[in-house]
């Protein structure tokens, strides 16, 4: 690479970063503002103390994470299922078909997908409130859940399967051990995937979650007035905490990197 | 990657425990005495384990931050009765949820106009005064007549009231342009006006302007007032609701409508800006306490009225919102510097020259929406539009080069074999 285009590419890379991440440094610096507004007039770690002191914010920051954790690990299972029925499919028209049908939910805005779910609702006379709820969003987070399963199958060998039968697993064992071993990191990118989703949605929770209310529709509310500075410090506190598990993650994927290469130089040694 | 997992729950739980148990949490109304209120009255639900749904505006009441006083909890303290509190950010998505009843509210706070269409439609239960024994504190003003989205307060206990006018910077305004609603029409100021992004207010401006009434079903006189925003928008830097604060604050835009109680939040920040009621006069607004006629707990509802009515709750309560009380028992338990202030009260002379929004029929509704979005508001959506459709030519222009490239390269390395 010549020194001139190298230039250009750090540039471009500093440039993007600072696209991506300056709104993010902006509210990370104004939720230690003393003032509410954007004239800087002081360091003041007040907001945060507000924020716990909230009961709304803090009621819908757990009504959030609680429909989060739970839309996410149901619609994980389902996903699950529904990428290896699909990808054990004989007939290919069938298997695109499905795949189709899944695909909708992803594409179709997300107000229809609202709407459509509260006349649901209120037809069949289910009440709105966690149950609806837990459903809207299962029924938007298992298309993410099944769509970063299904390439992680598609790469299994297929003789690896037959093979542990053949070393004496019976088909329980050679599911356990062989195929989800194999797709578990497309089931966690799906599961994170599926935890965003759930903690992102306005549009469907809003027309939903009947007396509930979530951290996004909290947020929304305040729209009239003015958006406290306590959510720039939960915002702060967010970014933060999926920052760190981001952090944790790529360390131990190279520790493990590592000890794969030990490992085989060592076994290379050995074997000389 | 178990052991991944396990991190992110482990964190996703530890951090919804620290939230859920509030480590910071202060008992607030400690330190306020409970003793003042009618104990006999307030005790009467006791320990009937009754929650009362309240649906409110967002950031529309006292709750603890900044040293206020935490309303709810000392009702909730007070009373026995659990209060279940969401928020809302428009009288339109509220009447949404009401309509479809795909939530359960015993009280709403809609506003005016609101409160006469949901009236209407019969959503609002009618309330037994003798519950609400301080209902007595609220000022003739805003009963009986004088009452015109809701005669004789059948249905609505008034919670705050305020103005609309135009808000001004007096470093960058000259003082003898000021005083009418032309100055949001003013050349001389192109480019630093900002207009509110609602069309019943927006309207209600034009209408104002022009000498017709705020609440005008006359096709001509919506034509014509939509006519004159449509001329406004060259001199506009936006149209905003609560983008409103920073900009004025900032001085990045130095003309704009918006409410009286919001500007006195504005003037704690920047003491240039000052309030001016205009010549043609304004629109007054209230915004009313109801309880729905699906509620179950309709008497707990009135007791939750009745304790907002409680002079000294009522002066808590606005003097952290900054909107005005319709209470001159609260108002005379606020801190002076509020409770006279000219603009959140202002003379009766300018009182006089109000009015109020009343509801409009469902045509002249439509008609006001379909200019506000088809004539005044769409040129945005115009340049969107072009934007949107310039990256998706620019996209596409890019795909098909990088795949003409492509097959080139290929077809030379294939060259290259033969």
């Amino acid at each position: 690479m010549s020194k001139n285009t190298k230039f250009f590419t750090t540039i471009y890379n500093i440039f993007i970063m600072m696209f991506f991440y300056s709104p993010i440094a902006l509210v990370m610096v104004y939720s230690f503002n003393s003032s509410k507004g954007f004239e800087w007039t002081g360091f003041t770690t007040n907001w945060y103390v507000e924020l716990f002191n909230d009961e709304l914010i803090m009621s819908s920051l757990l009504n959030t994470l609680l429909l989060a954790a739970i839309a996410s690990v149901f619609s994980t299972i389902l996903g699950t299922l529904a990428a290896l029925g699909v990808y054990s499919l004989k007939s290919k028209k069938l298997k695109t078909t499905i795949k189709t049908v899944t695909n909708i939910p992803l594409l179709s805005p997300e107000i229809v997908t609202g709407v459509s779910l509260m006349l649901l609702f209120t037809a069949a006379r289910i009440s709105t409130g966690w149950v609806s709820l837990i459903i809207a969003h299962i029924s938007f987070c298992v298309p993410s859940v099944f769509l970063s399963i299904l390439p992680k199958l598609r790469q299994i060998n297929r003789d690896m399967y037959s093979a542990a039968l053949d070393l004496g697993c019976n088909t329980r064992q050679a599911f356990t051990k062989v195929i989800i071993p194999e797709i578990l990191p497309g089931i966690l990118t799906g599961f994170l995937m599926a935890l965003t989703y759930s903690i992102d949605d306005f549009i469907i929770s809003y027309f939903t979650a009947g007396n509930l209310q979530t951290l996004s529709i909290t947020i929304y509310s305040m729209t009239r007035r003015r958006i406290s500075p306590k959510i720039n410090a939960l915002s702060t506190l967010m970014f933060l905490l999926v920052f760190i598990i981001l952090l944790i993650s790529n360390v131990y994927a190279i520790r493990k990197e590592r000890a794969k290469e030990i490992k085989i130089s060592q076994n290379l040694k050995n074997s000389i | 990657m178990k052991r991944i997992v396990s991190i992110a729950i482990a964190a996703l739980v530890l951090f919804s425990c620290v939230f859920s148990f509030n480590i910071f949490a202060a008992e607030v109304g400690e330190e306020f005495d409970l003793s003042q209120f009618d104990q006999d009255y307030y005790s009467k639900l006791k320990g009937k384990n009754i929650t009362l749904y309240v649906y409110n505006w967002g950031e529309y009441i006292s709750d603890g931050s900044e040293d206020s006083l935490d309303v709810i909890k000392v009702f909730e303290e007070l009373t026995g009765i659990k209060v279940d509190y969401t928020t809302f950010d428009s009288n339109e998505n509220m009447y949404s949820k009401i309509k479809s009843e795909s939530a359960y509210y015993d009280i709403v706070i809609p506003s005016d106009y609101m409160i006469s269409r949901l009236i209407k439609e019969g959503k609002l239960a009618k309330l037994n005064y003798d519950n609400i024994p301080n209902a007595q504190y609220i000022d003739d003003r805003f009963t009986g007549d004088n009452c015109e989205y809701d005669p004789d307060n059948l249905y609505s206990v008034p919670y705050t009231w305020g103005t609309l006018g135009i808000i001004y910077n007096t470093k960058f305004v000259d003082e003898e342009d000021v005083g009418s609603w032309d100055l949001l029409w003013n050349e001389k100021y192109k480019g630093k006006i900002l207009m509110i992004d609602n069309s019943r207010d927006a309207f209600a401006i034009a209408e104002k302007l022009l000498g017709y009434s705020m609440n005008t079903e006359n096709p001509d006189e919506i034509a014509a007032s939509a006519k004159k925003l449509e001329e406004q928008k060259p001199l506009l830097q936006a149209y905003v609701m609560d983008q409103v604060f920073n900009k004025m604050e900032e001085e990045n835009a130095w003309i704009a409508p918006y409410y009286v109680g919001d500007y006195l939040t504005m003037y704690e920040k920047n003491e240039n800006l000052e309030f001016c009621f205009p010549e043609e006069g304004t629109n007054l607004f209230t915004d009313a306490l109801c309880v729905l006629e699906r509620s179950k707990n309709k008497e707990a509802a009135e007791m939750f009225i009745n304790f907002m009515c409680e002079p000294v709750i009522s002066a808590e309560n606005l003097s952290f919102i900054g909107y005005s009380t319709p209470m001159t028992a609260a108002r005379e338990l606020m801190d002076e510097e509020v409770a006279n202030d000219p603009n959140a009260y202002p003379s009766a002379d300018i009182l006089a020259n109000t009015q109020t929004y009343i509801k409009l029929s469902d045509e002249a509704n439509q008609l006001l929406d379909d200019y506000w979005i088809k004539n005044i508001r769409v040129n945005s959506l115009n340049v969107t539009f072009w934007i949107v459709v310039a990256v998706v030519a620019v996209a596409i222009v890019v795909v098909v080069f990088v795949a003409i490239n492509a097959k080139k390269k290929k077809m030379a390395a294939r060259n290259e074999v033969e």
